[in-house]
This record gives C-alpha cells, sequence and structure tokens, in this order.
C-alpha cells in the first residue's frame, strides 16, 4: 500500500510537470494523446473507452471535486458540461479505479449537470466524457487525492440492521428558483443502496444499474447508467436550467439483482 | 541524458529535498517555556501534519510539583514523547507520576507508549475511542510524517478519569469531562497556578479541526469555560494565553461554520460548491485554514444535506 502512495505521488508530481510543459492542452484542439493528468492508463484508456471515435480535451467540461478526500468511500463530485457543446451523454470514469466506469448519464430536460459521490481505490483522476452530436468526446478532468481502498472495503451499510428492508428507499428534495435564481430548479435525490463492488472478499456485486426521471408531464429530465464505484447510499444532484420541471418528478430504476427503484417526488 | 545520470539528478534532487534537522537523528527540538510557576509547555507549529514538521503541530505540557511530574497529552509520535521525557528529565530528576490525554487525536496520544501505562489516564470515552481507531492513526501517521512514527504504537490509557479535584505533590488539579472537540475531551485545571489545559476545545491562530466534533455541545463547554477564573489558558493548538480570545475565536468559528453549512444545505448547494467558498476575512489569517474548512465541509455536510430530505414514496 505505501509503496503505491510514493507511485501516486510521483505520478502527481509528473502530472504537474505535465501541466507545466503542455499549457495548449486546455485547447480542445490539443494533441489527445498528450494526457495533462499524466496519468500512466490514458493511452489504455482512450482506445478501451473511446475505440476509434475523436477525443480532445476541453475546459468546458468542468469535473469539480475535493483536491484530497480524507474518506476514499464518499468523494463528492460534480460534472458540469458546457451546453454549447450539445452533449448527449456524458462518461464519468476513474483511470486508476478497478472498475474505471464511474457512470454515464444522459440530459435531456435536465441541464448537463450532474454531482454525485465516488468510491475511489487510490488517488488520481476523475474524468468527465461529454459526446457531441458529430460524435466526438470532449473530456475534463481533476485530480483527488485520497488515502485509498474505497473499492475493496465492504460497504458500511452492512453494519445496519435495516438496510435490506430500506433497499432502493428514495428520499429527496426539489428547489425552484434555486442557488439566488442562477438555477430555474434542483433536485436532490438520495438512494438507500449498498453499491457493492464486488471487489470486497466474500461480497458480491451488488449495485443500481439504471436509473430514469421524467417530470409530471411525461417528459424525460434525466437517465444515469450506475457503475459500481458509485458510493454507497448515492445521491444525485440534477438541475434545470430555464423552466423548473412540473411536479412530482417520477424516478424509476433498477439494480443488477433486479430490485425496482419507484418514487414519486412531490417536493 | 544517460540513464545513470538521469538518476544521479534524482537522487541528488531526492537528497535536497530531505530537511536538515533529519540529519540530526529525528530531532524535533523541543524547547520547555515556563508559563508558570512549576508549569512547562511545548508549543507545537500552526501547520498540518508533514514530513518537514514531523508532526510538532500540537501543544503538549508538564507540571513538577514535589510528588512527581504531571504530563499532559504526548504528541504525535513515540519520538516526540521519548524526546519529552528527555526534555522533562533534564529539568527535574523527579518520575512521571500520571499522565493526561486530554482527548483520543493521534497528536496528542501517540506518544503514550513512552511512559508507564499505569499512570496514563483519560476519559472512558476517549479510551474506547482510541482503542477502535487508533490502529488507523497509527497508519495515517506513519503515512503523513513517515520516519518521525517510527516504533509509534497506540498505548490505551489504562486510568478513567472522573470529575473532581485531585492532589499530587501540592498541587490541586480539577478534572472536567466535557464534550464537543470529541465525545470525550477532557479538561485539567492547576488551581494551585490557575493554569487551565483545555486541550482541543480551544484553538488560538489555527484553523479548529471538527472529524469528531458535535457543534452544540462544544460552545456549551466554551461557555462554561469562559466563566472559570483561569489565568492561563493552554489551547491544544496555539500559543498559551490570559485572556478569552481564543475561546471567543474557537466559539466564533464553530458558530460561523454551523450555520454557513446548514444555509447551504437548505438552499440546495451541492458539496463541490460549498468546498470553494472563501473563509470569512476575520479567520483567513488563521494556520491551515483553507485545508481544515474543506476537512469540515467534507466531514459535516454529507449528513446536514441529507437532513433536508424527506422520504419520497412509491407511486
Amino acid at each position: 500500500m505505501r509503496a503505491r502512495h510514493h507511485c501516486s505521488g510521483l505520478a502527481a508530481g509528473l502530472a504537474v510537470i505535465a501541466m507545466l510543459s503542455t499549457a495548449a492542452a486546455a485547447d480542445p484542439a490539443a494533441d489527445p494523446a498528450v494526457d495533462p493528468m499524466g496519468s500512466a492508463a490514458w493511452a489504455d484508456r482512450t482506445r478501451a473507452l473511446f475505440g476509434d471515435a475523436r477525443v480532445v480535451f476541453d475546459p468546458r467540461v468542468e469535473v469539480l471535486a475535493p483536491k484530497s478526500a480524507e474518506d476514499p468511500l464518499q468523494v463528492p463530485v460534480a460534472v458540469r458540461v458546457d451546453p454549447a457543446i450539445g452533449a448527449d451523454r456524458v462518461f464519468v470514469f476513474a483511470d486508476y479505479n478497478p472498475i474505471v466506469p464511474v457512470l454515464s448519464f444522459e440530459p435531456r430536460g435536465a441541464a448537463p449537470y450532474l454531482a454525485f459521490r465516488v468510491k475511489l481505490q487510490q488517488s488520481g483522476p476523475v474524468r468527465a466524457a461529454a459526446r457531441d452530436a458529430a460524435g466526438t468526446w470532449h473530456v475534463g478532468h481533476t485530480w483527488v487525492v485520497t488515502g485509498g481502498g474505497g473499492c475493496t472495503l465492504p460497504a458500511l451499510g452492512r453494519g445496519e440492521k435495516d438496510w435490506e428492508t430500506r433497499l432502493n428507499e428514495v428520499s429527496a428534495r426539489v428547489w425552484v428558483d434555486a442557488l439566488g435564481g442562477t438555477t430555474a430548479a434542483r433536485a436532490r435525490i438520495r438512494i438507500v443502496h449498498p453499491m457493492d463492488t464486488g471487489l470486497a472478499p466474500g461480497i458480491p456485486a451488488f449495485h443500481l444499474r439504471e436509473l430514469r426521471l421524467v417530470d409530471a408531464a411525461g417528459a424525460d429530465a434525466m437517465r444515469i447508467e450506475v457503475h459500481e464505484p458509485v458510493a454507497e447510499n448515492p445521491v444525485f444532484t440534477v438541475e434545470w436550467a430555464h423552466a423548473a420541471p412540473p411536479l412530482p418528478l417520477v424516478l424509476t430504476g433498477v439494480d443488477n439483482n433486479g430490485n425496482r427503484v419507484d418514487a414519486a417526488i412531490v417536493r | 541524458m544517460t540513464r545513470a545520470a538521469l538518476r544521479a539528478v534524482l537522487v541528488a534532487a531526492l537528497l535536497h529535498a530531505i530537511p536538515a534537522h533529519c540529519a540530526d537523528a529525528w530531532d524535533y527540538a523541543l524547547q520547555p517555556q515556563e508559563i508558570a510557576p512549576d508549569t512547562w509547555v511545548f508549543v507545537g507549529r500552526a501547520e498540518d501534519f508533514t514530513f518537514a514538521n514531523g508532526g510538532n503541530v500540537v501543544n503538549t505540557g508538564f507540571v513538577i510539583t514535589a510528588a512527581g511530574v504531571v504530563v499532559i497529552d504526548t504528541g504525535p509520535t513515540v519520538r516526540y514523547g521519548q524526546q519529552m521525557r528527555a526534555a522533562i528529565r533534564r529539568l527535574t530528576p523527579l518520575p512521571v507520576v500520571r499522565v493526561f490525554n486530554t482527548h483520543h487525536h493521534p497528536d496528542h496520544v501517540l506518544g503514550n507508549a513512552v511512559f508507564a501505562a499505569s499512570t496514563v489516564e483519560a476519559t472512558a470515552e476517549a479510551a474506547a475511542a482510541l482503542r477502535a481507531e487508533g490502529a488507523g492513526f497509527v497508519d495515517n501517521m506513519f503515512r503523513l510524517v513517515r520516519q518521525w512514527a517510527t516504533g509509534t504504537e497506540v498505548a490505551v490509557p489504562t486510568r478513567v478519569a472522573v470529575d473532581g479535584p485531585i492532589t499530587i505533590g501540592g498541587h490541586t488539579f480539577e478534572l472536567h469531562r466535557m464534550r464537543g472537540h470529541t465525545d470525550g475531551d477532557l479538561v485539567i485545571v492547576d488551581r494551585t497556578t490557575g493554569v487551565a489545559f483545555v486541550g482541543d476545545l480551544v484553538f488560538d491562530g489555527r484553523a479548529p479541526t471538527t472529524p469528531h466534533a458535535h457543534p452544540d455541545d462544544w460552545r456549551a463547554a466554551l461557555a462554561t469555560l469562559r466563566r472559570w477564573p483561569v489565568s492561563v489558558w493552554v489551547p491544544g493548538h496555539g500559543p498559551p494565553s490570559r485572556g478569552t480570545d481564543a475561546i471567543d475565536a474557537t466559539h466564533a468559528w464553530i458558530d460561523w461554520l454551523d450555520a454557513h453549512l446548514r444555509t447551504a444545505a437548505a438552499s440546495g448547494r451541492d458539496i463541490t460548491e460549498v468546498l470553494r467558498d472563501p473563509v470569512p476575512a476575520r479567520f483567513a489569517t488563521w494556520g491551515v485554514v483553507d485545508a481544515e474548512y474543506a476537512r469540515s465541509v467534507l466531514q459535516r455536510f454529507p449528513a446536514l444535506e441529507r437532513a433536508e430530505l424527506k422520504r419520497a414514496d412509491a407511486r
């Protein structure tokens, strides 16, 4: 474990050097083969995740996270994509996690914004790739330093008595004219789920797989494809830029064992 | 550049990066300051744990009584505890007869193993918390200060502190079990000199830490402390002082932080936004205030945010 910390410290140092020496990387046209985060995994990850699709680094894809996260099981991340990109799908991943994909979301009526918590196995980049209408992936990222181990530790809820009876229980709240009027509405949704990665000894993978948020008029707001590294008892924050959605919002979904999520969010 | 030449440059750079005092057998250069008759304090830096400071970021103290030495907190590592004991020996041949831990946090207790187990005393809550979390504290201390922590292991207090006076060698110490910074804080007031060792219930010039804090209890504890006749306050971090300014400043920080996070949670802000808020100017000069603010947000915001949510039932 300690050797790994030293390595990630070195990688962080190299990342700084890389950032200093490739200032042009902030430009969307920058060479996608040169990773501003200095991740040794970047070339492999891009090939595996995006195949032959065009990939560019783009500062209009913002990934917000703490610089340092003491708790690797609950690292908060927010992704905000400039609407000008016209993204139909945003894919979030962590290069150094044993399970690289974190989640994908498709903003429909909702803004291209999603906040959530992720488990991190070690310090490294957290990235979001937004796909435009031409099929190009626009990548933004940030580096999070953490003690690590987040993916191979058992969920904390396993120690609680009632997680099984509360599985997929939803709590939520909607704020209209949120944040001093800068946003038409915001919804925060929490779902009780252990989100087991399958990497903790003796505990099989057990995680939410997909979620769909629809407003009272039947308009699709957001679809989320959820992978194992999303943190236990996921909390999602969704935003509407121009007009608040008619309430109630309806959240439906399913986990990898077929357990359904179904909730009406009235306020 | 050849591989060998590159390696030579890297090795030179690494050697250059090691602080000069490391060559000096990991010397914390502890200098006791006499703050009252028989009463001494080692004042730590207003910094976070780093390899450069070895974790010397905390105040520890001792009182030389006629019957032996009373120690208050033992520092972040066994090396610190050893050097503390050596510094005490330079002032008195008397043995250490009692060691109080003001609470269970690693910077205050990881030198415990240096002292006789039968002398180390804390609240029952602090002992239980150290028993549960101590191994993780030691791992983390190794990660933060590396070789400074060599030999460091957990020594859980064996004596359980109770409220009330206790007289040792002509000094009457009042023990007060309190709660707020942690579940089991212990304040030691030496009635003979008027010195109060208040641990991390009070910070001075350094942002308070909140991983186990209870804001309401903490404020109540500070309001209680403020009324006591005390000549010198020894905070857990920051210089000893005569007035109540440090108590008031700690109180103001808890007030601001608690209100700020509650307001942010109630208005639907996201934790990644709250993390980027600046701290008010009146706190901005404190040591490690930005990092400590971020830690407090990460520790405290999720519960506040969750309290704002309502159960959404199936259709």
